[in-house]
Protein backbone atom coordinates (compact mmCIF):
# COMPACT_ATOMS: atom_id res chain seq x y z
CA UNK A 1 0.00 0.00 0.00
CA UNK A 2 2.77 2.46 0.29
CA UNK A 3 4.44 1.56 -2.17
CA UNK A 4 1.59 2.93 -4.72
CA UNK A 5 1.25 6.13 -2.75
CA UNK A 6 5.39 6.51 -3.10
CA UNK A 7 4.99 6.07 -6.96
CA UNK A 8 2.00 8.32 -7.23
CA UNK A 9 4.20 11.02 -4.74
CA UNK A 10 7.08 10.79 -7.58
CA UNK A 11 4.65 10.88 -10.68
CA UNK A 12 2.98 14.40 -8.42
CA UNK A 13 6.21 15.80 -8.12
CA UNK A 14 7.72 14.89 -12.09
CA UNK A 15 4.06 16.59 -13.24
CA UNK A 16 4.87 19.66 -10.74
CA UNK A 17 8.79 19.82 -11.96
CA UNK A 18 7.34 19.45 -15.74
CA UNK A 19 5.11 22.30 -15.13
CA UNK A 20 7.40 24.71 -13.84
CA UNK A 21 10.44 24.09 -15.78
CA UNK A 22 9.46 25.83 -18.95
CA UNK A 23 8.66 28.73 -16.45
CA UNK A 24 11.90 28.89 -15.09
CA UNK A 25 13.80 28.59 -17.87
CA UNK A 26 12.16 31.27 -19.79
CA UNK A 27 12.38 33.70 -16.18
CA UNK A 28 16.47 32.66 -16.55
CA UNK A 29 16.66 33.95 -20.72
CA UNK A 30 14.45 36.47 -20.39
CA UNK A 31 15.51 39.27 -21.47
CA UNK A 32 17.18 37.66 -24.30
CA UNK A 33 19.33 40.08 -24.87
CA UNK A 34 20.06 44.07 -24.29
CA UNK A 35 20.26 47.56 -26.55
CA UNK A 36 24.26 47.78 -25.18
CA UNK A 37 24.57 44.05 -26.78
CA UNK A 38 22.75 45.07 -30.17
CA UNK A 39 24.17 49.01 -30.35
CA UNK A 40 27.76 47.48 -31.99
CA UNK A 41 25.92 45.47 -34.45
CA UNK A 42 23.42 47.59 -36.26
CA UNK A 43 23.89 51.08 -37.88
CA UNK A 44 22.48 54.28 -37.43
CA UNK A 45 21.43 54.32 -40.79
CA UNK A 46 21.29 58.39 -40.69
CA UNK A 47 24.75 58.91 -39.19
CA UNK A 48 25.97 56.18 -40.80
CA UNK A 49 28.09 54.75 -37.96
CA UNK A 50 27.13 51.84 -35.67
CA UNK A 51 24.54 52.97 -32.92
CA UNK A 52 26.89 52.81 -30.04
CA UNK A 53 28.69 55.98 -31.60
CA UNK A 54 25.32 57.83 -32.33
CA UNK A 55 25.13 59.38 -29.11
CA UNK A 56 23.06 62.39 -29.95
CA UNK A 57 21.21 62.06 -33.13
CA UNK A 58 17.28 61.67 -32.91
CA UNK A 59 17.19 58.83 -35.59
CA UNK A 60 19.47 56.74 -33.44
CA UNK A 61 17.42 57.39 -30.04
CA UNK A 62 13.89 55.87 -31.99
CA UNK A 63 16.35 53.29 -33.36
CA UNK A 64 17.27 52.69 -29.41
CA UNK A 65 13.31 52.68 -28.61
CA UNK A 66 12.75 50.33 -30.88
CA UNK A 67 15.17 48.02 -29.64
CA UNK A 68 14.36 48.89 -26.08
CA UNK A 69 10.69 47.68 -26.57
CA UNK A 70 11.30 44.29 -28.36
CA UNK A 71 14.36 43.36 -25.72
CA UNK A 72 11.38 43.98 -23.18
CA UNK A 73 9.13 41.69 -25.01
CA UNK A 74 11.82 39.15 -24.95
CA UNK A 75 12.64 38.80 -28.29
CA UNK A 76 16.19 37.43 -29.35
CA UNK A 77 19.09 39.26 -30.97
CA UNK A 78 18.32 37.99 -33.93
CA UNK A 79 14.89 38.81 -34.15
CA UNK A 80 15.38 42.24 -33.23
CA UNK A 81 17.70 42.37 -36.14
CA UNK A 82 15.17 41.15 -38.25
CA UNK A 83 12.55 43.70 -36.98
CA UNK A 84 15.49 46.23 -37.72
CA UNK A 85 16.06 45.42 -41.64
CA UNK A 86 12.36 45.29 -42.17
CA UNK A 87 12.37 48.75 -40.71
CA UNK A 88 15.00 50.35 -41.81
CA UNK A 89 16.66 48.20 -44.60
CA UNK A 90 19.48 45.68 -44.35
CA UNK A 91 21.90 48.41 -44.59
CA UNK A 92 21.01 48.77 -40.91
CA UNK A 93 22.94 45.49 -39.43
CA UNK A 94 26.65 46.51 -39.64
CA UNK A 95 27.37 44.52 -42.58
CA UNK A 96 28.73 45.73 -45.79
CA UNK A 97 27.16 45.19 -48.67
CA UNK A 98 28.88 43.59 -51.76
CA UNK A 99 28.50 46.33 -54.35
CA UNK A 100 29.59 49.73 -54.88
CA UNK A 101 32.40 50.89 -52.22
CA UNK A 102 30.84 48.54 -49.59
CA UNK A 103 32.61 46.20 -51.51
CA UNK A 104 35.93 47.57 -50.56
CA UNK A 105 35.60 45.94 -46.86
CA UNK A 106 35.77 42.38 -48.58
CA UNK A 107 38.48 43.53 -50.93
CA UNK A 108 41.35 45.30 -49.26
CA UNK A 109 41.34 42.81 -46.25
CA UNK A 110 41.95 40.13 -48.74
CA UNK A 111 44.33 41.89 -50.92
CA UNK A 112 46.22 42.97 -47.70
CA UNK A 113 46.62 39.67 -46.33
CA UNK A 114 47.64 38.09 -49.74
CA UNK A 115 50.07 41.12 -50.24
CA UNK A 116 51.16 40.36 -46.49
CA UNK A 117 51.52 36.89 -47.10
CA UNK A 118 53.61 37.18 -50.16
CA UNK A 119 55.64 39.98 -48.14
CA UNK A 120 56.37 37.42 -45.91
CA UNK A 121 57.37 34.29 -48.48
CA UNK A 122 59.62 36.98 -50.10
CA UNK A 123 61.18 37.98 -46.28
CA UNK A 124 61.84 34.13 -45.75
CA UNK A 125 63.27 33.38 -49.04
CA UNK A 126 65.82 36.41 -48.45
CA UNK A 127 66.68 35.56 -44.69
CA UNK A 128 66.87 32.00 -45.95
CA UNK A 129 69.80 32.84 -48.49
CA UNK A 130 71.39 35.45 -46.12
CA UNK A 131 71.62 32.78 -43.56
CA UNK A 132 72.99 30.17 -45.44
CA UNK A 133 75.63 31.93 -47.05
CA UNK A 134 78.10 32.46 -44.10
CA UNK A 135 76.69 28.85 -42.77
CA UNK A 136 77.66 27.47 -46.11
CA UNK A 137 81.35 29.64 -46.08
CA UNK A 138 82.02 28.14 -41.83
CA UNK A 139 80.90 24.93 -42.31
CA UNK A 140 83.41 24.70 -45.30
CA UNK A 141 85.67 26.31 -43.42
CA UNK A 142 85.13 23.51 -40.28
CA UNK A 143 85.83 20.74 -42.76
CA UNK A 144 89.14 22.05 -44.13
CA UNK A 145 90.38 22.52 -40.42
CA UNK A 146 89.56 19.18 -39.47
CA UNK A 147 92.84 19.17 -37.55
CA UNK A 148 96.09 21.01 -37.23
CA UNK A 149 97.67 18.34 -38.92
CA UNK A 150 95.98 19.33 -42.57
CA UNK A 151 98.03 22.49 -41.93
CA UNK A 152 95.02 24.49 -44.10
CA UNK A 153 94.68 28.47 -43.09
CA UNK A 154 91.78 29.23 -40.74
CA UNK A 155 91.04 31.11 -37.68
CA UNK A 156 89.97 27.36 -36.32
CA UNK A 157 93.22 25.67 -37.68
CA UNK A 158 95.48 28.94 -36.47
CA UNK A 159 93.74 28.74 -32.77
CA UNK A 160 94.43 25.14 -32.87
CA UNK A 161 97.75 25.62 -33.81
CA UNK A 162 99.27 28.19 -31.46
CA UNK A 163 97.64 25.90 -28.87
CA UNK A 164 99.52 22.96 -29.48
CA UNK A 165 102.42 25.57 -29.65
CA UNK A 166 101.64 26.82 -26.20
CA UNK A 167 101.25 23.41 -24.99
CA UNK A 168 104.58 22.16 -26.26
CA UNK A 169 106.58 25.31 -24.50
CA UNK A 170 105.20 24.44 -20.60
CA UNK A 171 106.97 21.25 -19.21
CA UNK A 172 103.54 20.15 -17.14
CA UNK B 1 68.09 54.71 -58.33
CA UNK B 2 68.27 51.18 -58.37
CA UNK B 3 67.06 51.10 -54.93
CA UNK B 4 64.01 53.11 -55.76
CA UNK B 5 63.38 51.02 -58.56
CA UNK B 6 63.23 48.03 -56.40
CA UNK B 7 60.48 45.33 -56.70
CA UNK B 8 59.42 46.23 -53.15
CA UNK B 9 59.59 49.65 -53.67
CA UNK B 10 57.24 49.52 -56.73
CA UNK B 11 54.66 47.48 -54.59
CA UNK B 12 54.11 50.23 -52.11
CA UNK B 13 54.21 52.66 -54.77
CA UNK B 14 51.25 50.71 -56.35
CA UNK B 15 49.65 49.72 -52.83
CA UNK B 16 49.83 53.98 -51.82
CA UNK B 17 48.30 55.21 -55.33
CA UNK B 18 45.56 52.09 -55.16
CA UNK B 19 44.44 53.09 -51.96
CA UNK B 20 44.17 56.92 -52.71
CA UNK B 21 42.09 56.30 -55.49
CA UNK B 22 40.09 54.03 -53.47
CA UNK B 23 39.56 56.73 -50.90
CA UNK B 24 38.74 59.21 -53.83
CA UNK B 25 36.09 57.01 -55.24
CA UNK B 26 34.91 56.73 -51.59
CA UNK B 27 34.26 60.13 -50.82
CA UNK B 28 32.91 60.78 -54.53
CA UNK B 29 30.80 57.72 -54.20
CA UNK B 30 29.25 58.43 -51.32
CA UNK B 31 28.56 62.21 -51.54
CA UNK B 32 25.05 63.34 -51.97
CA UNK B 33 24.82 64.14 -55.83
CA UNK B 34 24.58 68.04 -56.60
CA UNK B 35 23.55 67.58 -60.11
CA UNK B 36 20.25 68.95 -59.64
CA UNK B 37 21.29 72.25 -57.82
CA UNK B 38 23.84 72.79 -60.82
CA UNK B 39 20.86 71.91 -63.90
CA UNK B 40 18.66 74.46 -62.05
CA UNK B 41 21.59 76.94 -61.31
CA UNK B 42 21.83 76.49 -65.22
CA UNK B 43 17.98 77.76 -65.85
CA UNK B 44 17.31 73.50 -67.00
CA UNK B 45 14.10 71.74 -65.61
CA UNK B 46 16.13 68.24 -65.23
CA UNK B 47 13.42 65.35 -65.33
CA UNK B 48 12.64 63.76 -61.99
CA UNK B 49 14.17 60.38 -61.30
CA UNK B 50 11.38 57.49 -61.17
CA UNK B 51 10.32 56.83 -57.99
CA UNK B 52 7.39 54.30 -56.47
CA UNK B 53 7.27 53.28 -53.06
CA UNK B 54 4.87 51.72 -50.39
CA UNK B 55 2.43 53.82 -49.20
CA UNK B 56 2.51 54.63 -45.46
CA UNK B 57 -0.56 53.30 -45.03
CA UNK B 58 -0.17 50.08 -46.46
CA UNK B 59 -2.43 50.15 -48.89
CA UNK B 60 -0.33 49.56 -51.80
CA UNK B 61 2.24 51.27 -53.75
CA UNK B 62 2.41 54.40 -55.44
CA UNK B 63 4.84 56.12 -58.07
CA UNK B 64 5.24 59.87 -58.90
CA UNK B 65 3.96 59.26 -62.32
CA UNK B 66 -0.05 58.62 -60.69
CA UNK B 67 0.01 62.10 -60.64
CA UNK B 68 1.34 63.16 -64.15
CA UNK B 69 0.13 66.46 -64.97
CA UNK B 70 -0.07 68.08 -61.66
CA UNK B 71 2.13 69.90 -59.45
CA UNK B 72 4.13 68.07 -57.20
CA UNK B 73 5.82 69.06 -53.72
CA UNK B 74 7.97 66.14 -52.88
CA UNK B 75 8.44 66.83 -49.41
CA UNK B 76 11.41 64.14 -47.97
CA UNK B 77 10.70 64.02 -43.81
CA UNK B 78 11.12 61.67 -40.90
CA UNK B 79 9.43 61.52 -37.46
CA UNK B 80 11.93 62.09 -35.68
CA UNK B 81 13.11 65.28 -37.58
CA UNK B 82 12.68 68.33 -35.47
CA UNK B 83 12.22 70.52 -38.50
CA UNK B 84 9.81 68.45 -40.09
CA UNK B 85 7.59 68.95 -37.60
CA UNK B 86 7.63 72.30 -37.79
CA UNK B 87 7.41 72.72 -41.63
CA UNK B 88 4.03 70.16 -41.59
CA UNK B 89 1.49 72.66 -41.07
CA UNK B 90 2.29 74.75 -44.09
CA UNK B 91 2.34 71.74 -46.32
CA UNK B 92 -0.95 70.91 -45.19
CA UNK B 93 -2.25 73.97 -45.94
CA UNK B 94 -0.34 74.17 -49.00
CA UNK B 95 -1.99 71.04 -50.01
CA UNK B 96 -5.21 72.22 -49.44
CA UNK B 97 -4.95 75.22 -51.50
CA UNK B 98 -3.38 72.79 -54.52
CA UNK B 99 -5.58 70.26 -54.79
CA UNK B 100 -8.30 72.65 -56.30
CA UNK B 101 -5.76 73.78 -58.94
CA UNK B 102 -4.18 70.52 -60.06
CA UNK B 103 -0.83 69.95 -57.73
CA UNK B 104 -0.73 68.15 -54.88
CA UNK B 105 2.16 67.51 -51.98
CA UNK B 106 3.28 63.86 -51.29
CA UNK B 107 5.57 63.13 -48.63
CA UNK B 108 7.77 60.63 -48.33
CA UNK B 109 9.15 59.27 -44.62
CA UNK B 110 12.54 57.95 -44.97
CA UNK B 111 14.46 55.92 -42.52
CA UNK B 112 11.44 56.00 -39.81
CA UNK B 113 9.76 53.19 -37.68
CA UNK B 114 6.87 52.98 -39.57
CA UNK B 115 4.12 53.72 -36.06
CA UNK B 116 5.68 56.63 -35.24
CA UNK B 117 5.61 57.92 -38.79
CA UNK B 118 1.51 57.01 -38.83
CA UNK B 119 1.58 58.61 -35.66
CA UNK B 120 3.19 61.57 -37.10
CA UNK B 121 0.74 61.88 -39.53
CA UNK B 122 -2.18 61.88 -36.89
CA UNK B 123 -1.17 64.20 -34.76
CA UNK B 124 -1.08 66.85 -37.94
CA UNK B 125 -3.87 65.60 -39.38
CA UNK B 126 -1.75 65.36 -42.75
CA UNK B 127 -4.10 64.64 -45.52
CA UNK B 128 -1.58 64.26 -48.56
CA UNK B 129 -0.30 60.94 -49.44
CA UNK B 130 2.50 59.39 -48.03
CA UNK B 131 4.79 57.14 -49.26
CA UNK B 132 7.45 55.05 -47.16
CA UNK B 133 11.08 54.81 -48.55
CA UNK B 134 12.23 52.24 -45.40
CA UNK B 135 16.60 52.18 -46.26
CA UNK B 136 16.29 55.40 -47.81
CA UNK B 137 16.75 54.24 -51.43
CA UNK B 138 15.01 57.10 -53.25
CA UNK B 139 16.67 59.82 -51.42
CA UNK B 140 19.92 59.40 -53.49
CA UNK B 141 18.21 59.78 -56.65
CA UNK B 142 17.28 63.38 -55.34
CA UNK B 143 20.40 64.13 -53.80
CA UNK B 144 18.76 64.33 -50.67
CA UNK B 145 21.20 64.59 -47.86
CA UNK B 146 19.59 65.92 -44.81
CA UNK B 147 15.88 66.47 -43.61
CA UNK B 148 13.50 67.80 -44.55
CA UNK B 149 14.04 68.32 -48.22
CA UNK B 150 11.39 69.53 -51.11
CA UNK B 151 11.62 68.86 -54.16
CA UNK B 152 8.64 71.08 -56.45
CA UNK B 153 8.38 69.36 -60.10
CA UNK B 154 6.12 71.22 -62.96
CA UNK B 155 3.44 69.10 -64.61
CA UNK B 156 5.22 67.92 -67.05
CA UNK B 157 7.92 65.70 -64.20
CA UNK B 158 10.37 67.81 -64.58
CA UNK B 159 12.34 69.89 -61.58
CA UNK B 160 11.96 73.08 -60.91
CA UNK B 161 12.97 73.88 -57.50
CA UNK B 162 14.85 71.98 -54.68
CA UNK B 163 14.74 73.66 -50.83
CA UNK B 164 17.53 72.01 -48.66
CA UNK B 165 15.65 72.12 -45.37
CA UNK B 166 12.33 73.16 -44.29
CA UNK B 167 9.98 75.40 -46.44
CA UNK B 168 8.43 78.89 -45.64
CA UNK B 169 5.51 80.27 -47.37
CA UNK B 170 8.01 82.50 -49.24
CA UNK B 171 9.76 79.60 -50.92
CA UNK B 172 6.29 77.90 -51.55
CA UNK B 173 4.51 80.86 -52.90
CA UNK B 174 7.82 81.85 -55.42
CA UNK B 175 8.41 78.38 -56.38
CA UNK B 176 5.03 76.14 -56.53
CA UNK B 177 2.63 79.23 -57.17
CA UNK B 178 3.90 79.90 -60.38
CA UNK B 179 4.36 76.16 -61.40
CA UNK B 180 0.23 76.45 -61.33
CA UNK B 181 -0.13 78.82 -64.01
CA UNK B 182 1.56 76.78 -66.32
CA UNK B 183 0.39 74.13 -68.72
CA UNK B 184 1.96 70.93 -69.12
Amino acid sequence: MRRPTGVLRAAALALVMLALGPASALAVTCPQTSVADLEDEVMCPVCKTPLGLAQEAPQADRERAFILERVERCQSKGAIKVALAAEFGDEVLAVPETEGFDLAAYLVPAIALIAALGACALAVGRWRRSGLAPAVGSSAGTGSTSGPADGAAGPGAEASARLARDLERYDL
Amino acid sequence: MRRLLSPVSIVVVIAVVALLGLLVYGVRSTSPDASIETALASGARPRAPALELPRLDGRGEASLSDFRGQVLVVNYWASWCDPCRAESPLLERWHRRLADRGGTVVGVDVLDVTSDARAFVREFGLTYPMLRDADGTTQKDFGVAAYPETIVLDRSGRIAALRRGPVDEEFMRREVARLLEERA
